[in-house]
C-alpha cells in the first residue's frame, strides 16, 4: 500500500504548500507607507456629481483643497486663501489668495481659478448640496492674488460651507475626468484607485505646506466591521478610521499593539418625534416621552457607554454649544403625569427605524422604558437607505424613529416645516435666518436661542453624540481626534 | 441534434431567468433616485433624476431597452455612479474567476487523493474516517470555514492577510497571500463534497472486470487502479465539478464579503444595498450565464466522450 501512503502524503504536502505561501509575516510594504482603513467605500472620484461622504473623506484637505477648511475642533481657518475680510453689508467677501501654490497638472493658482471653481458648482456639479452656491451673486477676480464673492444677502453659513467639498479648488484643464483622475493643490495626489477595495495617495512633489510624514497613504476599505478589526489585529492595516461596534474596543484595549482615541463627531443620533401628526404633535407628550427615556442607561446599552449626552442637535464643536442634555432628567412619574395631563395613558406608537445596529439596539432600550410609563412601542425595522428614505423620510409615514443626523450644523433643518419630523415654529425658522445674516456674535447668540427652544418644545429626543473612535497602532501621531468636517485630514500624520 | 436541443433549452432558461430577475427587482421596495440623492434631494431633483434613470417609463419599456442592451452589449450605466457598467462587471469577474479557479484548484488536489483512499479502503477505518469527515466537511458553509480561517491564520498567527486584495500583475506575492484562505475556504467545503463522488467513482471502477483482469495480469491493486482505474473514473467526477460551479459562485458571493476581495459579489451586495438596480440585474445575468453555460458545456461534452448517452436522448 506504499503507493496509497504516497497519495496521502501528497495531500499533506499540497495543504502544507497553500500554507507556506504565506509563511512570512504580513505588514505594511514599507516604513514610509500607512494603511488605514475606512468602512465606506468611494464609488467613483468626482464628488460634484457623486453624493455620499466617501469621496470628500478621502480627497478633501489631501488632493483638493479650498480657501478655508476647518480645524479639528470646527473653527473655520485659512488654506488657499490667507486671510480674509468682510465688507460691513457682510455679502461681500475680500479673499487674498497664498502665492505659490500650483495644481499637479502644473497650472498655477489664481484668483481666476476661484472664479472658475465657485462658478463651476451653479453649472456642472449635480449633487443636491450644490444649492448651497445659490446665495452667491457674482465672484471677481480683483487681481492674481484676491478674489471677491458677493453674495445676494448676507450669510454666515456660506462661508462655513466653503470649508465643505463644495468650496474645493479645481484646475480649469484638470476637470475633464474627475472620476478618474482627480487634480489638486493638496498634500497627496493619486496613485492608484482600485474600486471597491481600496485608495492609494502619494505625495505631491510640488505642494506649498510641509512635507507630509508618509509619502504613500493606502485608504482600504471594508464594508463588514468584523473584517475590518480582523485586518488591523492582523496587521493589515495600520488604523481603524472610525470604529463602527463599540464592543469590539475590548480587544484592542487589551493588546499592546494599539492605542485608542476618542474624540466627537457630528452625528447626532435622534429619536425623532412625528411632530406633524396626532398624538405626537402634543407638545406634553413628547416632553413625557422625553421624562421617560434613561438615556444614560439606552447610551451603555447601545453604544456601549461611549457618546456624549447633549439634549439639543448641537455638538461642541459649533460655537453655540451648551449642554442641555439635563433639561429632562429621567422621571417617569413626571412622564405618567403629564400623559394623564394630555389625556394620553394608553399610547401605542409606531417606532419605525432603519436596520442599523445602533437604531435596533436603542429601539429596544426605549420600548422597554416607555412601557414603564404606559406606552406601548411597536418596532418596525425597515431597510436602510432605501426603505427607510422612502416610507419615513419622504412619505411621513411614522410616529417615532431612530436616525444619526451625520451632516454639520443640521440643526437647521428644524426651520423647515417640510423636514421629515414636521417641526413648524415660525420663532425658529427666524431666529435661524437672523443668525445667517448677522455678525458672529449674533449668530452664536441666535442659535443658541435655537437650540433651547427646541430642547423646551421636546421637539425631538437627542439620544446621544455619537464619539469618534480611532484605533492605531502605537507610535502613529497627527490622527484627527474629532470628525467635524467631510475630510479624514491626512496632512498632520507622523510617527512617534 | 442534442447540441442544439441544448442550445436552445440553454437560451430559453436565460430569458425566463432575465424576467425574474427584473421583476424582483421591480417590486424591491425603495426609490433608487432616493439612495442616490440623499436627504438633501428636493422633489425636483428626484424627478428630474428618475428621468435620467429612466425609471419613470413603464416597466415593459425599460426590460426592453435593458434586454436590447445586453444584446448589443451594453450593460448599462450605474445609477449611483454613472459609469458605464460593462467595462466594471469584466474586471470583476476576473477576480471571482481568480478565486473560483483557486478553490477548485484546492478542491481536486484534496479530494482526489482523499477520495481514492476512501475507496479503496472502504472497508477499513481510515476509508470510514475519511468518508465521516467527507459528510461534516460538506455540512460547513464556506464563510464559515472562512472566519475560522481568518482567526487562525490571519488574526493569531498573522501569516496571512485578513482580507483584500492584490490583482496579480500589481504584486504576484501579495496576490497569492491574499488568495490563499478565501481558496482555502471556498475549496475545502467543495473538496468534502467532491471527496464523496470520487470515493463512489473509484469504488464502481474497482468492481469492474478490467481491473480484475488488471490484477490478474500482476498488477498491485493500487497499481491497477492508478494506471486503468483512475481515468475511467474520472469522467462521472469532472462532471460533478461542472455542475459544481454553480455552488462555488453562490459560495464566492459570500466569501467576497467575508475577506473584502472586490469581484462580482461584493459588487452584487453593494449594489442592492444602494439599490442600483441595473447593476444588480447585469451581475445576476451573468452569474446565471456563467453557470447555464458551464452546465450546457458539460451536457455536450458528456454526449460527445459517451456515445450511449447521444442515443438515450
Amino acid at each position: 500500500m506504499t503507493v496509497l501512503r504516497a497519495l496521502l502524503a501528497l495531500t499533506l504536502v499540497a495543504a502544507l504548500a497553500g500554507c507556506s505561501a504565506g509563511s512570512t509575516a504580513y505588514s505594511s510594504p514599507s516604513a514610509d507607507s500607512i494603511t488605514i482603513g475606512f468602512s465606506a467605500a468611494p464609488a467613483n472620484l468626482d464628488f460634484t456629481r457623486t453624493d455620499g461622504a466617501a469621496i470628500p473623506q478621502a480627497l478633501l484637505d489631501n488632493v483638493y483643497q479650498g480657501l478655508v477648511h476647518l480645524d479639528a475642533n470646527g473653527a473655520i481657518v485659512p488654506q488657499l486663501a490667507t486671510s480674509w475680510t468682510v465688507s460691513p453689508d457682510r455679502r461681500t467677501y475680500d479673499f487674498q489668495l497664498r502665492p505659490g501654490v500650483t495644481f499637479t497638472d502644473g497650472e498655477p493658482f489664481t484668483a481666476d481659478t476661484v472664479k472658475f471653481s465657485i462658478d463651476r458648482v451653479r453649472t456642472d456639479w449635480t449633487i443636491s448640496l450644490k444649492s448651497a452656491m445659490t446665495v452667491v451673486d457674482h465672484v471677481e477676480a480683483v487681481d492674481p492674488r484676491h478674489a471677491r464673492v458677493v453674495l445676494k444677502q448676507p450669510s454666515n453659513g456660506w462661508l462655513f460651507t466653503m470649508a465643505s467639498r463644495v468650496g474645493a479648488m479645481f484646475a480649469p484643464n484638470g476637470v475633464r475626468d474627475l472620476a478618474t483622475t482627480p487634480v489638486g493643490t493638496g498634500p497627496y495626489q493619486l496613485d492608484r484607485f482600485n474600486r471597491g477595495d481600496s485608495l492609494v495617495l502619494k505625495a505631491n512633489p510640488g505642494y506649498w505646506g510641509p512635507k507630509p510624514a508618509y509619502g504613500r497613504v493606502v485608504l482600504k476599505y471594508f464594508q463588514d466591521p468584523t473584517a475590518l478589526n480582523n485586518a488591523l489585529l492582523s496587521n493589515g492595516i495600520d488604523v481603524i478610521s472610525s470604529v463602527q461596534a463599540p464592543d469590539s474596543l475590548a480587544q484592542f484595549a487589551s493588546d499592546e499593539r494599539f492605542t485608542t482615541i476618542q474624540g466627537t463627531t457630528t452625528a447626532e443620533v435622534v429619536l425623532s418625534f412625528n411632530n406633524a401628526k396626532a398624538p405626537l404633535n402634543d407638545k406634553r407628550v413628547r416632553q413625557a416621552l422625553t421624562f421617560g427615556i434613561d438615556r444614560k442607561a439606552l447610551l451603555d446599552t447601545a453604544w456601549a457607554g461611549k457618546g456624549l449626552l447633549i439634549g439639543s442637535m448641537v455638538p461642541p464643536s459649533d460655537p453655540w454649544y451648551e449642554d442641555l442634555s439635563t433639561v429632562y432628567p429621567y422621571d417617569p412619574a413626571k412622564a405618567k403625569q403629564l400623559l394623564a395631563d394630555a389625556g394620553q395613558q394608553h399610547l401605542t406608537l409606531r417606532l419605525r427605524i432603519p436596520n442599523l445596529p445602533y437604531a435596533v439596539d436603542s429601539a429596544q432600550v426605549i420600548r422597554s422604558q416607555l412601557a414603564a410609563i404606559g406606552v406601548t412601542v411597536s418596532i418596525e425595522e425597515l431597510d436602510f437607505p432605501a426603505v427607510w428614505l422612502k416610507q419615513v423620510f419622504t412619505g411621513h409615514d411614522f410616529d417615532m424613529s431612530i436616525v444619526a443626523h451625520v451632516e454639520a450644523r443640521d440643526i437647521v433643518t428644524f426651520g423647515n416645516p417640510k423636514y421629515y419630523w414636521g417641526y413648524s415654529n415660525p420663532t425658529v425658522t427666524q431666529l435661524l435666518a437672523e443668525a445667517d445674516t448677522g455678525t458672529p456674535e449674533q449668530q452664536i447668540a441666535d442659535m443658541k436661542q435655537v437650540a433651547r427652544t427646541i430642547n423646551a418644545d421636546a421637539a425631538a429626543d437627542w439620544l446621544f453624540l455619537l464619539p469618534n473612535l480611532i484605533v492605531a497602532k502605537k507610535g502613529i501621531t497627527g490622527l484627527p481626534p474629532n470628525q467635524v468636517g467631510e475630510a479624514f485630514d491626512l496632512s498632520a500624520l507622523g510617527r512617534a | 441534434m442534442v447540441v442544439l436541443r441544448r442550445t436552445g433549452i440553454f437560451l430559453l432558461t436565460l430569458a425566463i431567468a432575465s424576467i425574474v430577475v427584473f421583476a424582483f427587482m421591480a417590486v424591491l421596495p425603495g426609490d433608487p433616485a432616493q439612495v442616490a440623492l440623499g436627504v438633501n434631494a428636493t422633489p425636483e431633483l428626484l424627478a428630474q433624476t428618475r428621468h435620467a434613470f429612466g425609471i419613470d417609463r413603464p416597466l415593459p419599456v425599460q426590460y426592453a431597452d435593458w434586454i436590447g442592451g445586453l444584446f448589443t452589449g451594453n450593460f448599462g450605466r450605474s445609477y449611483v455612479t454613472g459609469d458605464a457598467i460593462g467595462p466594471q462587471l469584466v474586471d470583476r469577474f476576473e477576480v471571482t474567476l481568480w478565486l473560483v479557479g483557486a478553490a477548485t484548484v484546492v478542491a481536486v488536489i484534496v479530494a482526489v487523493p482523499l477520495g481514492t483512499l476512501a475507496a479503496a479502503r472502504h472497508r477499513r477505518a481510515s476509508g470510514t474516517v475519511v468518508s465521516g469527515l467527507s459528510q461534516l466537511g460538506a455540512a460547513i458553509p464556506a464563510f464559515l470555514a472562512g472566519i475560522v480561517l481568518v482567526e487562525i491564520f490571519a488574526v493569531s498567527l498573522r501569516i496571512l492577510p485578513s482580507g483584500g486584495w492584490t490583482p496579480p500583475d500589481a504584486d504576484p506575492v501579495a496576490f497569492l497571500k491574499g488568495l490563499v484562505l478565501p481558496a482555502l475556504s471556498l475549496g475545502l467545503v467543495q473538496a468534502a463534497v467532491l471527496t464523496r463522488y470520487v470515493r463512489s467513482a473509484v469504488l464502481d471502477v474497482l468492481r469492474e472486470d478490467y481491473l480484475r483482469t488488471a490484477r490478474a495480469k500482476g498488477l498491485r491493486p493500487a497499481q491497477a487502479l492508478i494506471r486503468h482505474g483512475l481515468r475511467n473514473a474520472a469522467v462521472p467526477v469532472v462532471t460533478v465539478l461542472g455542475l459544481q460551479l454553480a455552488t462555488l459562485l453562490i459560495g464566492a458571493v459570500v466569501v467576497e464579503r467575508v475577506f473584502v476581495i472586490p469581484g462580482l459579489g461584493s459588487m452584487l451586495l453593494d449594489a442592492v444595498g444602494s439599490r442600483d438596480l441595473i447593476v444588480v440585474q447585469d451581475v445576476v445575468m451573468v452569474l446565471v450565464a456563467a453557470v447555464l453555460v458551464v452546465n450546457l458545456l458539460v451536457d455536450v461534452l458528456y454526449t460527445v466522450v459517451d456515445p450511449r448517452l447521444r442515443r438515450a436522448r
